[in-house]
């Protein structure tokens, strides 16, 4: 039997190309621990550092810890980070030249894309998961469909980001410039979503708050942040002092968000790479 | 769209291109305002071991980029076992086996995960998959080395294992672009030695890329690209006997007076190319001991030999093949 009449499965390579990126983070210990371990630190740096300076109030009339209230915040720079670190190996295999083989393969772009997306998206959930193993030291008690819940908002919120870095990654020649283009993209998110300081009011006023309020309220990472927070936490944080975003609204927003994204990075590698006509 | 007249002659020579293992009819591409390839026209037949040859820049990387479906001919067709590159994609990209000049496997993998990534690539189940592995790893001789990850095998070992990877589909045609670079001498012939060895047992046809001239020797026929175009096509032997005779090839300090002094008081049929004198079909080896004798001042080494490639190439574009990167 010749090769040309076997018919490829799309699942079969999604769940092998998907393997791979499992198989290949884990066996780089070092981005195991750059992934993990920076976003942790960080967490307990700020959040011991600043406890005594920054508590913020939560609609039960108490407040709560910086430690505590940056927790879901680190979680999602956990994810950040894995998924830079996991989209980053598009560059690396364009320039190893192991794309080049999986693109003259008789796979659609589409298995390519769900097969490396949908192992980012695992690697960066696997390592939520462990930090969350963090969350002992805080006050918190989960019910198993609360625990199954956060897991199902970490995969949904990995995914985006993966899309995310894919997206950018494909069309970038070097892993340099690939890291400059998410300091641009990705920290700012980040910073601008409820992880480190939450969404002002509007109406204050103030201008600047104005303008925080909106950037943060469109950026579907504060959406995300929220849900982990509102997941995490019994008590909601007040919102007299800050604007909270409803949990249906949140959810809707994190699932279309991931979807226009996976679409985006559907339609961006159509288009063929310089690196690959030099 | 294929004109009427464009399908008529497809349906009417189809047992001819049956034959035919790849058709690059009128091929150009360009980069931006440079033209990497210009109105390219061959064919190659199937069961044929064919180089593709030229110096670097002069296109052949771009021509394998092209049959590998990896980019997409902006002028001219391709076709593969008379399936078009740009109609029939996946039915071409069955019928290839790829092996890029840049290494194409995982590092962090093992050999045999590897193998198992690409098998999924291709549409093998898991059984014939685990066959076809056994059986690749065996013919290139690295079934000891399933286990091992790709990382830490020598670059010979892994050229052979990316062969062995390029096979498992079974593909009609083998393209491998450069695929000796960066091999030493003995790990070089390994290649050759099991990329022949492939093809007399399979009946495999194989094109490959090179810009060695020894290695281009070895094939059945050669294409010969400069500057993107074609400028030689057929089989070594017949290509150097073109020439006729012996090669003189003389080296001077001052070429272009010697040269100028050999045009006056010879009947010799003389080329100076990049510096050096060459007079081409000689029949007679007094020849050289004569002008060794009578230009002796001027003279620093003077040679004479059969026609090399190399000789086909300069004779075909006025200038030498290691001269024009």
């Amino acid at each position: 039997m010749r090769g040309g009449s076997s018919k490829v499965s799309f699942v079969r390579v999604v769940q092998s190309l998907a393997w791979r990126e499992l198989a290949r983070f884990f066996r780089q210990r070092n981005r195991v621990i750059g992934a993990i371990g920076t976003p942790l630190f960080m967490w307990l740096l700020f959040g011991l550092g600043l406890d005594r300076s920054f508590s913020v109030a939560t609609s039960a009339d108490t407040n709560t810890s910086f430690l505590e209230y940056y927790f879901p915040g680190s979680l999602v720079l956990i994810l950040m980070f894995t998924a830079i670190y996991t989209t980053i190996s598009v560059i690396e295999d364009r320039q190893a030249g192991f794309l080049q083989g999986v693109l003259v393969a008789p796979v659609s772009r589409h298995a390519m894309v769900a097969g490396k997306v949908l192992g980012g998206s695992f690697i960066a959930m696997l390592q939520g998961i462990l930090f969350l193993a963090a969350a002992l030291f805080l006050d918190v008690s989960w019910s198993l469909s609360q625990f199954a819940n956060l897991v199902g908002v970490l995969f949904i919120a990995s995914m985006m980001m993966t899309c995310v870095g894919f997206s950018f990654a494909w069309r970038m020649e070097s892993t340099q410039g690939f890291h400059a283009i998410m300091n641009l993209v990705l920290m700012p998110m980040w910073l601008l979503s409820g992880a480190f300081f939450p969404v002002p009011v509007p109406g204050t006023g103030q201008l600047s708050q104005e303008i925080l309020h909106w950037v943060m309220k469109v950026n579907p990472l504060t959406h995300v942040v929220a849900l982990v927070r509102d997941l995490m936490y019994e008590d909601r944080l007040s919102e007299v002092d800050f604007w909270v975003p409803s949990l249906t609204i949140s959810v809707l927003v994190v699932i279309v968000s991931t979807v226009l994204f996976y679409a985006w990075a559907l339609r961006i590698c159509q288009r063929p790479n310089s690196g690959d006509l030099k | 769209m294929p004109t009427c007249q464009g399908m008529a002659e497809a349906s009417g020579v189809s047992v001819m291109s049956e034959q035919l293992a790849i058709e690059f009819r009128g091929l150009s591409f360009h980069y931006g305002d440079r033209q990497a390839l210009k109105q390219v026209t061959f064919d190659v037949q199937a069961g044929e071991l064919f180089s593709l040859l030229g110096p670097n820049g002069s296109g052949k990387t771009t021509l394998f980029r092209l049959l590998s479906t990896l980019i997409v001919p902006q002028q001219g067709s391709l076709s593969v076992f008379g399936n078009d590159v740009r109609a029939s994609a996946d039915a071409v990209r069955h019928d290839l086996g790829v092996v890029f000049q840049s290494p194409g496997l995982d590092g962090k993998l093992t050999v045999d995960e590897n193998f198992a990534v690409q098998a999924a690539l291709y549409g093998l189940s898991k059984a014939d998959s685990r066959a076809r592995i056994a059986e690749v790893s065996d013919q290139l001789g690295v079934a000891d080395r399933l286990q091992d990850h790709v990382d830490e095998l020598s670059g010979g070992l892994r050229r052979r294992v990316e062969l062995a990877k390029s096979l498992l589909h079974r593909p009609r045609l083998l393209i491998m672009d450069e695929p000796t670079t960066g091999l030493d001498p003995s790990a070089r012939s390994d290649v050759w030695n099991y990329v022949h060895q492939l093809q007399q047992s399979t009946g495999m046809t194989v094109f490959m890329t090179t810009h060695l001239l020894e290695e281009a020797d070895r094939a059945d026929r050669i294409a010969i690209l400069n500057e993107g175009e074609l400028v030689a096509l057929d089989q070594p032997d017949a290509l150097r006997s073109e020439l006729g005779g012996d090669v003189i090839t003389i080296m001077s300090q001052t070429p272009e007076q010697l040269i100028e002094q050999l045009k006056d008081e010879t009947e010799l049929e003389l080329q100076l190319v990049d510096g050096t004198i060459r007079i081409l079909g000689m029949s007679d080896a007094a020849v050289v001991s004569e002008l060794h004798q009578n230009y002796k001042a001027h003279i620093q080494q003077i040679s004479v030999g059969k026609p090399s490639l190399e000789d086909v190439f300069i004779a075909r574009t006025g200038h030498q093949f290691w001269g024009t990167s």
